[in-house]
């Protein structure tokens, strides 16, 4: 067998085929405009804007570990704070005023019940000194009991829509979770598969964010509709987000 | 043959059947007796062909025609344990033969995987004197709640092909059942059924509570076989594992025989060799093609056909290491590498099953290091020095199994268990607090992070004892029994109107499928095809016919080297006076060595370090497998890395090893740079990263039942959206890096993947013993690595350098 070990590294600004454009920000996310709002894909999954200092994540699905521990699969418990901290550390690196959490924040009704005392605390810390909102999913319909935060169906912030759900046909300016994208390329001698972003500059689809939480490959028939030309996936990889032609995209 | 069997061994309903058939009992089949009469447990080490069979059912028939009649139902009087089903439902069928000659009153059955329902529960109502079955059953069986009853009469247990069964996890499951068995019925006997083997102690130690209870018998060693090794007129390629170069004459040979099996090592070799010979068969022999991705009606047939006779040649591979016994075969052919001189002896035995005649077998040598590791196996074979296997250490992940087991079966003691278990030969030296972590794990999945206590898996009654929460937990447990965790297998259909998936061509593992875009062509099951794409868990494919397949880079074979055979071929390329076997060409070649470089001493490694093109090359000879060489390219590297010398890749094969970088190694100091160090933090940071020990948990996720392969009612949608055991190991890594599973995880991928112990020995042996020559191009041992870069194509783990490459294209495509 052979192995290749160089890198490849590149920087400027990128012209999608489909006409938008993007750079590598310093971060190694991608900064680029959805629907006229500036917009970074950050390399954690999370999505920042910055005119209006937003920090939005999606599919959380805290506790997953728990619902399947319940059924009798005694998955590690670990899926929460994992998921915490990375989200606290995204906090930390964009210091937002608003920080929206895009819907199945939760994996079940019950999840915020069986919440470590410790997380429950890490987790309502999150509200301190900023808004935060939870939008609600099909996961977590009701939204948190006890934890404190405004729980809303959709928000807009300036040309943007944010719902969990996306809603299908062209939708300009809606950004949503739900989906949990992931994409996967095929080079010399192997696949990769990702989570990623999906957009076409006009709306975008988030990763999701929690731990536990899987993927669905792009070329999935859930997919199809949402965008009217080939989107782009902006997959994420160790230290940067890596932008994937559809072309290079192969189903699972 | 041997004398009358004195009238005090052998019944005289039974001497009379031995006359009957114009046989007389040999000395083995008698000591087997004995040692019953004794009720000692025995260890049979026979060649086949030599009724080693009979020899371990012999006591238990006799046993059985002089018990007095029932005054109730009985459990089972004796267990039969094969590796293969196919061998429990034929052993039946010969066992059958002497019950019915003699008249005697004994019901014998079969049970495996493929056992009818209702003849399932009615063995269990009314069980059979003779049961035949597999380990995973037995598995099953013990899990019940009626396990007791069961068995609690069993006088013997008689485990057949014992060699292949003991160094793996289903030889532990298998050990764990039989200290379970030992507990319900205390008399009872154990009987291991081996071919030959380097080692008896070792399987001595894993049959019995301990060696002492266990006596050895051996029976006779049968001639020795005859081998040769086949030299193709057209001379033996540089490089290659496909052996294509002899076919012509691997065809005649076949013609000259009455049936061959044709042995290769990967299910690929094994479809391009039936290719190959069907492309040379003007005279239509009846040749077929039997491996494990084949559909199972598919392989049933091929056997059959050999059964009756019928077939000239079978190409094969390890599926047909073991099985039925095929009175025709009078050749066997090994067409590339051994590999290990003991996988030889078994497949050579698959020859003529006649004590008194030799196995007749023929080595084809695919490239010139295996004209010497041939020429090494049968030096090997002539000497009876077989490689040995280091004695087994019972896996964790097994035990939590059968734990979970034990307490769906009915409550247990832990403090019986305990010692019940650490009669068990794998298990001897468990650890009171490995044990505890094992139970704990059963019952709460062993986290540091107690939370889990109300989802218990295992609770304790009143009365102190364990046992299983609640009758799901046990459906649940019944239904993911086993310790063989098959790499996951897609359909391969043919691509129906609309893109549909239409017929079962057999099944074929995701990996091979991955490497393979649509529009490729393979082939499989003896024909080209074009893949179309993959939906779901289906291969769509349609024939493509007068096409010349794409040939995927199969590597040599699944198999590395033996730690043995590599030490014997470093012998004879150390020494001349042993090179008057090989061809003239190889002869040439080991001299050019020499003379542009140089030969090592066997405990010597070579080092070379050349320019080639705009490149720096180091190359050396460890010859310790394809798995050890990878291990040892990957820390090397990462040393070359923070020496700044700026490695950009590597390439490894069974014998040698070759790095190249952007700038010269010549000046490196290489003791350092091989120092056994290398294994510490390197080791560990590198291992935990890679995909060997994501693998590796994956499959202690399973055997574990921390994940289950199968629930009741639902079965995974490919559709959905689930957790894959790659997220669970992340996250598991992070949190707490000491528990249970990801021990097992590490132990696995040393042992099977990366061969860790294998790179210690190696690093060990050459310590103080390296030869470096600095040479200004390519040495002649060095040439198959560079025809084989050339072809083979990279494999995964360079993942971000891939997306990295994908972001370029996409670049491409934007700019033109």
């Amino acid at each position: 067998m052979a192995v290749m070990l160089s890198s490849l590294a590149k920087k400027g600004v990128s012209k999608h085929a489909t006409g938008f454009s993007f750079t590598q920000s310093p971060c190694g996310g991608l900064a680029l405009a959805i629907n006229g709002e500036a917009a970074v894909l950050r390399v954690s999954g999370a999505l920042w804007l910055p005119a209006h200092r937003a920090l939005i994540v999606a599919d959380l699905h805290f506790e997953k570990g728990s619902a399947y521990a319940a059924r009798g699969q005694l998955l590690p418990p670990y899926d929460t704070r994992e998921t915490l901290t990375r989200l606290e550390r995204e906090v930390a690196a964009t210091t937002p005023e608003q920080l929206v959490f895009l819907g199945d924040s939760f994996h079940d009704g019950a999840a915020e019940a069986r919440l470590d005392t410790d997380d429950f605390a890490r987790l309502a810390a999150l509200a301190a000194g900023r808004r935060l909102i939870w939008a609600v999913g099909n996961h977590d319909a009701d939204g948190p009991d006890a934890l404190p935060g405004a729980i809303v169906d959709t928000l807009t912030l300036g040309g943007l829509v944010l719902r969990h759900e996306p809603l299908d046909g062209p939708r300009p300016g809606e950004v949503a979770g739900h989906l949990h994208p992931a994409a996967k390329i095929a080079g010399r001698g192997g696949r990769v598969r990702r989570r990623c972003f999906l957009t076409d500059g006009e709306r975008l689809v988030l990763p999701a964010f929690g731990a536990y939480a899987g993927g669905l490959n792009v070329r999935d028939a859930a997919f199809a509709g949402l965008f009217t030309g080939r989107p782009l996936a902006a997959a994420l990889g160790a230290e940067r987000v890596h932008a994937i032609g559809w072309t290079s995209l192969v189903r699972d | 043959m041997d004398a009358a069997a004195p009238p005090a061994l052998l019944p005289p309903r039974f001497a009379d059947w031995f006359a009957g058939r114009g046989w007389a009992a040999r000395d083995h089949q008698l000591a087997m007796i004995e040692k019953a009469r004794a009720g000692r447990s025995a260890l049979l080490i026979a060649p086949t062909g030599g009724g080693k069979t009979l020899a371990g059912f012999l006591p238990s028939l006799i046993d059985l025609a002089q018990r007095p009649p029932a005054n109730g139902p009985r459990g089972i009087h004796t267990l039969y344990i094969s590796p293969l089903k196919a061998l429990a439902v034929d052993v039946e069928r010969n066992l059958m033969v002497p019950i019915r000659e003699m008249g005697l009153d004994i019901v014998a059955e079969s049970r495996s995987g493929d056992t009818g329902e209702a003849r399932k529960q009615r063995q269990k109502l009314k069980p059979p004197d003779l049961l035949l079955t597999t380990p995973e059953q037995l598995a099953l069986l013990l899990a019940w709640e009626g396990a007791r009853g069961l068995f609690e009469d069993l006088r013997c247990v008689i485990i057949d092909e014992i060699h292949t069964l003991w160094p793996s996890k289903r030889g532990d499951l298998l050990a764990l059942g039989l200290a379970r068995l030992q507990t319900l019925a205390p008399g009872m006997r154990r009987v291991g059924l081996s071919a030959t083997v380097d080692d008896p102690e070792i399987i001595l130690r894993w049959l019995g509570p301990n060696t002492a209870s266990v006596d050895l018998v051996l029976g006779p060693p049968g001639p020795a076989p005859v081998v040769e090794v086949l030299i193709a007129g057209s001379g033996v390629p540089w490089t290659g594992h496909t052996a294509q170069h002899a076919m012509g004459e691997v065809y005649e040979t076949i013609k000259r025989h009455r049936t061959t099996l044709v042995f290769v090592n990967t299910r690929f070799q094994a479809e391009y060799a039936f290719q190959e010979l069907w492309k040379l068969n003007e005279d239509s022999l009846p040749i077929a093609l039997h491996h494990g991705s084949l559909a199972a009606e598919q392989r049933r047939r091929v056997e059959a056909a050999m059964g009756r006779g019928e077939l000239r040649a079978v190409v094969c591979t390890s599926t047909l290491d073991l099985g039925v016994d095929w009175g025709d075969v009078d050749l066997v052919i090994q067409l590339a590498a051994p590999k290990g001189a003991a996988r030889m002896v078994q497949r050579i035995g698959r020859a003529n099953h006649r004590l008194d005649e030799p196995s007749k077998a023929l080595f084809v040598p695919a490239n010139r290091f295996e004209v010497l590791e041939c020429q090494a196996a049968i030096e090997a074979i002539a000497e009876n020095a077989l490689d040995g296997e280091p004695p087994r250490t019972g896996a964790l992940d097994v035990l939590a199994q059968h734990v979970m087991g034990r307490a769906c079966s009915e409550p247990f003691d832990l403090l019986a268990l305990y010692d019940e278990v650490r009669a068990a030969g794998p298990y001897r030296d468990l650890a009171w607090e490995d044990f505890e972590a094992v139970i704990e794990f059963v019952s709460t999945g062993g986290y540091a992070l107690k939370t889990y206590d109300r989802f218990r898996r295992i609770v304790k009654t009143a009365d102190g004892l364990w046992t299983a929460r609640n009758p799901d937990t046990v459906r649940r447990h019944r239904m993911n029994v086993g310790a063989i965790v098959s790499p996951a297998m897609l359909s391969v259909r043919m691509a129906a109107r609309g893109g549909r998936a239409g017929r079962k061509l057999g099944e074929m593992e995701e990996g091979f499928v991955e490497m393979l875009s649509p529009g490729d062509t393979f082939i499989f099951a003896g024909q080209v095809w074009r893949l179309h794409g993959v939906t779901g868990v289906d291969v769509l494919v349609s024939p493509a016919p007068h096409v010349d397949p794409k040939m995927p880079s199969w590597g040599s074979s699944k198999f590395a080297i033996s730690t043995f055979l590599a030490g014997k071929v470093r012998r004879m390329m150390s020494n001349d006076a042993e090179w008057g076997v090989l061809p003239a060409e190889v002869r040439e070649w080991l001299e050019a060595q020499r003379a542009h470089s140089a030969l090592p001493r066997p405990d010597e490694l070579l080092i070379e370090t050349f320019p080639k093109g705009d490149r720096h090359f180091l190359t050396c000879y460890p010859f310790d497998g394809r798995h050890a060489h990878t291990t040892l390219a990957m820390l090397l590297t990462r040393r070359l890395d923070r020496l700044g010398v700026g490695p950009l890749g590597f390439v490894c094969n069974d014998y040698s090893m070759a790095i190249w970088s952007l700038k010269p190694m010549d000046g490196l100091d290489l003791d350092a740079l091989f120092e056994e160090d290398m294994l510490g933090d390197d080791l560990e940071a590198w291992l935990d990263e890679s995909f060997m020990m994501k693998r590796a948990f994956k499959g202690c996720a399973l055997v574990s039942g921390l994940i289950e392969r199968r629930m009741p009612g639902a079965e995974k949608s490919g559709r959905q959206v689930t957790f894959s055991t790659d997220l669970i190991y992340d996250v598991l890594r992070r949190h707490q890096p000491d528990h249970l599973l990801l021990r097992c995880a590490r132990a696995d991928a040393a042992n099977n993947l990366v061969e860790i112990g294998r790179v210690a020995g190696m690093l060990g042996r050459i310590k103080g013993h390296l030869r470096h020559v600095a040479l200004d191009h390519v040495s002649p041992f060095a040439v198959p690595m560079f025809m084989e870069l050339g072809r083979e194509r990279a494999p995964g783990g360079a993942s971000e350098m891939m997306l990295a490459e994908a972001a370029e294209a996409l670049i491409a495509e934007a700019m033109a």
